[in-house]
């Protein structure tokens, strides 16, 4: 019978079974990921997340925003239309976890930067319905009351330095987060809102608004429409 | 009473026992949580307003209780049973087989408890904190260890085509784990990946799809080259088949993983080769089906009156029918619809309520009963347990396909002039909400069946001796 070889050579022999389907298993992860690490990213224009950014990137990322809302514009019409540039890979180059997300039951945040107000953030995030009538969003009123805890960005901020992040060595991360959430609070506080600097909210406002912020700058005239 | 036969006490079936007890108990936990999902999204009041049962954190909790509790445990008890009497030997070390069972659990409830409460990687599939994944480590070599030392020390020398399968997933699944979760601790809940933006991207969907390739295909297949001859009473159709199918899924599966980013900022070529990829693997996906198919030759007469029939050819059709699908969404254009829409929850829910959960079951009301050596306590309430199930896919799938399309047309969707004809985002989703409601249905329909199932098996162990198989 033809099929001997098969039995006689692999199926008498585990070890050598076992090596085969490894080798064979691992082809097309090589040769796929590993050129992914000799292009190296051109990240001119694409700014560093702050200290308080990360704080709410952190909180996205704990709260599974990635489960509604992608990050990722297609390259159509429909898409460029609706959300704004589509999305280029440099502009990915600080994004730990990645969060390109999968399903879209809540739209993509990719440019969502400056799209709206800090008070918008606030009210939707404290009632997703006061803001946006029909939206089947959970509030998220913990984060209004919520500390952020500074020792913990510290930590943050020092692993993402130790990955590659260009931190200054004399990055002063408390000082930073207060100077960024203040100016935040303080726009809040031209809209009658009144919310301490230190609470989750005003972090998870400084990355929304930041997301995709550069890449409009740099790609906004190229002319994907 | 007379002495047990000489075969009983060689073989380890307590730990078959205890791990098809843990699938029945974290298959309904997994899909109660499910349950709960879809009532969210059909009536957002249910996510109570508190942090951990809402929607971003629960979900994490479904998608890992169904793919690591209950397959993982349904795995584990098939591959415990078909294994032991394959190589007739028992399974290499008792010690390692209650570690494994044991360490499995405990990572199961620290899932439970950590994910509601915000610890997450972040990366689907792959939420568990650092700490967690160093456990499942730890635990899956054990199982690797037990599993290669029983082949080590086995009595049958030839090694049969359902140990293959087990044997892709046992080792790909080591490299999927270890490669995916590399990362920097910041603190003892939190840590970054060594891999940024795409190219984390990129090792998460090369994980992400081969984890539904090595943990929710191979096994499974392996699985059905052990239990569905038995149940038919047929030898397998093709044995060449099976040499030519199982080489040719676990070469090509591995590169289709880019078909989760096409349109993305991923490099061109890497898309490309993922499509093709995923496009040819519809065909040892469809050699398994038919193999599975074909040994049922002669036997379809059964079909109309055993349940465990019924189960595995409901599972192989689900698996042609997925296997089929998937290879058309990864095709650009078909992509560009589906992408970003409920078509890929109706996907996915195609082939692991389908083909693992029909598998599974058909499996477990086959096995049961040996290992606890008693006759089946009701054949109709199995049979009931079938119909619940499959109607109840039908209605999900049918209705989350149908949402899915709509929400995709309707994102699309120009006016006359040029302009969005659907700019509000919200306009989209109030369409689906029927939808929700039929998906809901459709998956307590499911829940309802795998509880009919838990009260079957559990009169079936608890039955006295004169249900026993053999006296």
């Amino acid at each position: 019978m033809e099929s001997n070889w098969h039995r006689n050579l692999l199926e008498h022999r585990s070890g050598l079974f076992a090596a085969l389907t490894t080798v064979v298993i691992s082809i097309g992860g090589l040769v796929e990921i590993a050129p992914m690490f000799s292009v190296p990213l051109d990240t001119t224009g694409i700014t560093v997340p702050t200290p308080l950014e990360v704080a709410g990137r952190d909180i996205y990322v704990r709260e599974g925003c990635y489960n509604c809302h992608s990050q990722m514009i297609r390259p159509m019409r429909a898409e460029t239309v609706r959300y704004g540039e589509w999305s280029r890979a440099n502009e990915y180059a600080y994004d730990r976890p990645f969060q390109l997300g999968s399903r879209r039951i809540g739209p993509d945040l990719m440019r969502v930067g400056g799209k709206y107000p800090d008070a918008w953030h606030y009210e939707h995030m404290r009632d997703p319905r006061s803001t946006s009538p029909g939206s089947i969003m959970p509030p998220y009123s913990w984060l209004l009351e919520d500390k952020v805890d500074v020792a913990d960005i510290q930590a943050s901020v020092n692993a993402l330095r130790t990955l590659g992040h260009p931190y200054p060595a004399d990055l002063d991360v408390g000082a930073s987060m207060r100077e960024q959430a203040t100016a935040i609070t303080g726009r809040l506080a031209e809209s009658k809102i009144t919310v301490d600097p230190d609470r989750e909210i005003v972090a998870v406002i400084a990355y929304l608004q930041n997301l995709g912020v550069d890449g409009k700058k740099l790609y906004a005239t190229a002319g994907s429409q | 009473m007379e002495a047990a036969p000489l075969s009983a006490p060689r073989y380890d079936d307590a730990s078959v026992r205890r791990f098809i007890t843990a699938t029945v108990l974290w298959g309904i936990v997994g899909m109660l949580v499910g349950a709960i999902l879809a009532l969210q999204l059909a009536w957002a009041p249910a996510n109570l307003g508190l942090p951990w049962t809402s929607f971003g954190r629960l979900r994490p909790l479904h998608t890992n209780a169904v793919i690591f509790a209950f397959t993982g445990n349904a795995l584990f008890a098939g591959i415990y049973y078909s294994m032991q009497r394959l190589l007739k030997t028992r399974m290499w070390s008792d010690t390692l087989s209650s570690v494994h069972f044991w360490g499995w659990q405990a990572i199961i409830v620290l899932a439970a408890v950590t994910l509601p409460l915000g610890m997450t990687q972040g990366k689907e599939y792959a939420e568990l904190i650092w700490p967690i994944d160093l456990l499942i480590a730890v635990v899956w070599l054990v199982f690797a260890a037990n599993f290669f030392g029983t082949i080590a020390i086995r009595k049958v020398k030839h090694l049969y085509v359902a140990l293959w399968f087990y044997m892709s997933m046992v080792i790909t699944i080591t490299v999927l784990h270890v490669v995916n979760n590399l990362a920097l601790p910041a603190t003892l809940t939190r840590s970054y990946p060594v891999y940024s933006g795409m190219t984390d991207a990129l090792v998460q969907w090369w994980y992400g799809h081969n984890a539904v390739g090595f943990l929710l295909t191979t096994p499974i297949l392996g699985l059905m080259y052990y239990f569905l001859p038995r149940a038919a009473q047929r030898p397998v159709f093709s044995y060449r088949l099976s040499i030519i199918h199982f080489w040719a899924l676990v070469f090509l599966y591995i590169w289709a993983g880019p078909h989760h980013l096409l349109y993305s900022a991923l490099p061109d070529w890497a898309q490309t080769v993922g499509m093709v990829f995923s496009l040819m693997l519809l065909a040892p996906s469809w050699g398994g089906m038919l193999n599975g198919l074909l040994t049922l030759r002669g036997a379809w007469d059964r079909l109309r009156t055993d349940p465990i029939l019924k189960f595995w050819v409901a599972a192989i059709t689900f698996y042609g029918m997925s296997t089929f699908e998937g290879p058309m969404m990864s095709i650009r254009a078909v992509n560009a619809l589906s992408h970003f829409t409920d078509w890929t929850i109706a996907h996915v829910h195609a082939g692991a309520l389908g083909w693992v959960g029909e598998s599974v079951f058909a499996m477990l009301y086959y096995m049961a009963p040996q290992v606890w050596n008693r006759k089946l306590h009701s054949v109709s309430l199995a049979t009931t347990h079938f119909w619940l199930a499959t109607v109840g896919i039908v209605l999900y799938v049918v209705a989350m396909w149908t949402a899915g399309v709509t929400q995709g047309l309707m994102w699309r969707a120009f006016d006359e002039a040029g302009l969005l004809q659907y700019p509000n985002f919200v306009d989209t989703v109030r369409t689906l909400n029927p939808f929700y409601w039929i998906r809901l249905l459709g998956g307590l329909m499911y829940l309802g069946g795998i509880i009919v199932m838990a009260w079957n098996l559990y009169k079936t162990a608890t039955s006295d001796s004169s249900n026993a198989l053999e006296a």
